[in-house]
């Protein structure tokens, strides 16, 4: 039995009058994949910003490992040490060292003894092939490794959902494939539960145990993996994979 | 002879209590810069968070320092302190006290400033991580303005280490009164010691601020490059 982790309800996210998230529902379970897909603006990062309260979403209901969340700062704290994320512009902090960045939140926020942080961290490190970086500042660092650090600094807090806000989207098509490498390895051999927001089809078509089509903020589709990419639908979701040479 | 009257720094003592007024005019400069610098972080911060009161209060802060001429806080320090509210303090640490609340003002003009130029995203990396405020703006915000604020701080410090120079009008013995007192008391033998001993004092200035101003230039161009 399928255990639910994640579960949405009638979510709505204005800007000043224009509405950017209408009537949002979906479910998620432990160890499986979301993709949302959708055209730019549609408000796929927008929701996916909404899951771990950097958006104040306007109303609606977020349950995170079946408690229904109490959208104050103080709370979200507490649930984003469970939800880590990874965002397009990677955003290290370049005041710290690879280490300094990974070392960071587990050691101030979590309150976790240096060695064990360190040994966990130079174990994912050597995972994504970076381990002789450790004393490396971001700005020594190309996109594609700063991308795998960055991912490296969600891990070590252990969260229990990853969210990964268009990753891949300002990379070179070199570094694109070893990202999703890392990405495709967290599903399958650590069985994480992922919400990826990304415009990689074929990448999508493979990881993706359920998908979400978003236009215009609302979810037109909430479909199996498998089967969006081969009989959408919805009229629109064809259109969208036919524009994306899918 | 003109150049005869450089011998008035041989009378007496001159030259250390020269040196003695400048050490005076250091130390009040170091230690408001020290304390202005302190309490202009804190006030930086409190301007870039949501609270419109804290904001609108800080800002009349700054912008009465801002205008209010230095002298005229050293007079309210040096003359109101005192008389309205019974703080009787030496009147160097009257000094200290003015010169501290305006270093903050400006100050945290400049943190400010420097704490809203660093990428949102940094903020929100920093939130989804889990840090709360306070560890956002220890561990993330402040370390990276840091770098964006040097040369503005280094300018505003060669401006206090000037504006020393007024310190003499709260009857302190900085460089200035001292250099005065020099010359009134040689009047009679080295008519021209005004010169020599005005040169001196300039020299001396120009040896503090000209290093710091020449760093903050370097810094500045450093980072339009």
């Amino acid at each position: 039995m399928a255990e639910e982790i994640l579960k949405v309800e009638h979510l709505n996210q204005f800007y000043g009058d224009w509405q950017a998230l209408h009537d949002i529902n979906f479910t998620l379970n432990r160890g499986e994949v979301l993709t949302l897909l959708g055209p730019s603006g549609s408000g796929k990062s927008t929701l996916l910003r909404c899951l771990n309260g950097l958006e104040n979403y306007k109303s609606g209901t977020i349950y995170f490992e079946g408690k229904k969340v109490d959208p104050t700062e103080k709370n979200w704290q507490n649930i984003r040490q469970k939800i880590g994320m990874v965002f397009q512009s990677y955003d290290l902090f370049p005041n710290l060292t690879v280490m300094e960045n990974i070392l960071l939140a587990p050691r101030k926020v979590q309150k976790r003894s240096e060695v064990d942080v360190k040994q966990e961290a130079t174990k994912l490190l050597k995972r994504v092939g970076l381990e002789k970086y450790v004393n490396a500042y971001p700005r020594e660092l190309s996109g594609g490794q700063k991308q795998r650090i960055a991912i490296v600094r969600a891990l070590a807090m252990h969260p229990e959902i990853m969210l990964f806000d268009e990753v891949t989207a300002s990379l070179d098509p070199e570094m694109v494939r070893g990202i999703l490498k890392i990405m495709s390895d967290l599903s399958e051999k650590d069985h994480m539960t992922m919400i990826i927001v990304t415009h990689e089809m074929s990448f999508a078509a493979k990881i993706a145990d359920q998908v979400l089509f978003l236009e215009d903020g609302k979810i037109l589709e909430d479909t199996p993996g498998k089967e969006f990419f081969t009989k959408p639908k919805t009229k629109r979701a064809q259109e969208f994979l036919d524009s994306m040479n899918f | 002879m003109a150049h005869s009257a450089i011998n008035v720094f041989l009378e007496g003592n001159n030259i250390s209590r020269i040196i003695g007024g400048l050490w005076t005019s250091v130390w009040i400069a170091a230690v408001s810069l020290v304390l202005g610098l302190a309490l202009g972080t804190i006030l930086g911060v409190l301007r870039t968070l949501p609270n419109k009161v804290i904001r609108f209060v800080l800002r009349l802060y700054l912008e009465f320092f801002r205008i209010v001429p230095t002298i005229v806080l050293l007079y309210l320090a040096y003359y109101i302190l005192p008389r309205t509210f019974h703080v009787n303090w030496p009147a160097s640490w009257m000094a200290v006290l003015a010169f501290t609340l305006w270093v903050a003002a400006e100050f945290s003009d400049i943190v400010r400033g420097a704490i809203e130029s660093v990428p949102k995203s940094q903020r929100e990396s920093g939130l989804a991580l889990g840090l709360n405020k306070m560890q956002l703006f220890r561990y993330v915000l402040l370390p990276q303005a840091a770098k964006l604020e040097l040369p503005a701080t280094i300018n505003l410090a060669t401006r206090v280490i000037k504006t020393t120079s007024l310190l003499m009008m709260i009857s302190i013995m900085d460089v200035v009164a001292v250099g005065q007192q020099i010359i009134e008391a040689n009047n009679q033998q080295y008519p021209n010691a005004v010169f020599w001993v005005y040169g001196l004092i300039f020299i001396l200035y120009f040896i503090i601020d000209y290093p710091l101003s020449a760093w903050s230039k370097r810094l500045t161009a450093k980072h339009s490059r």
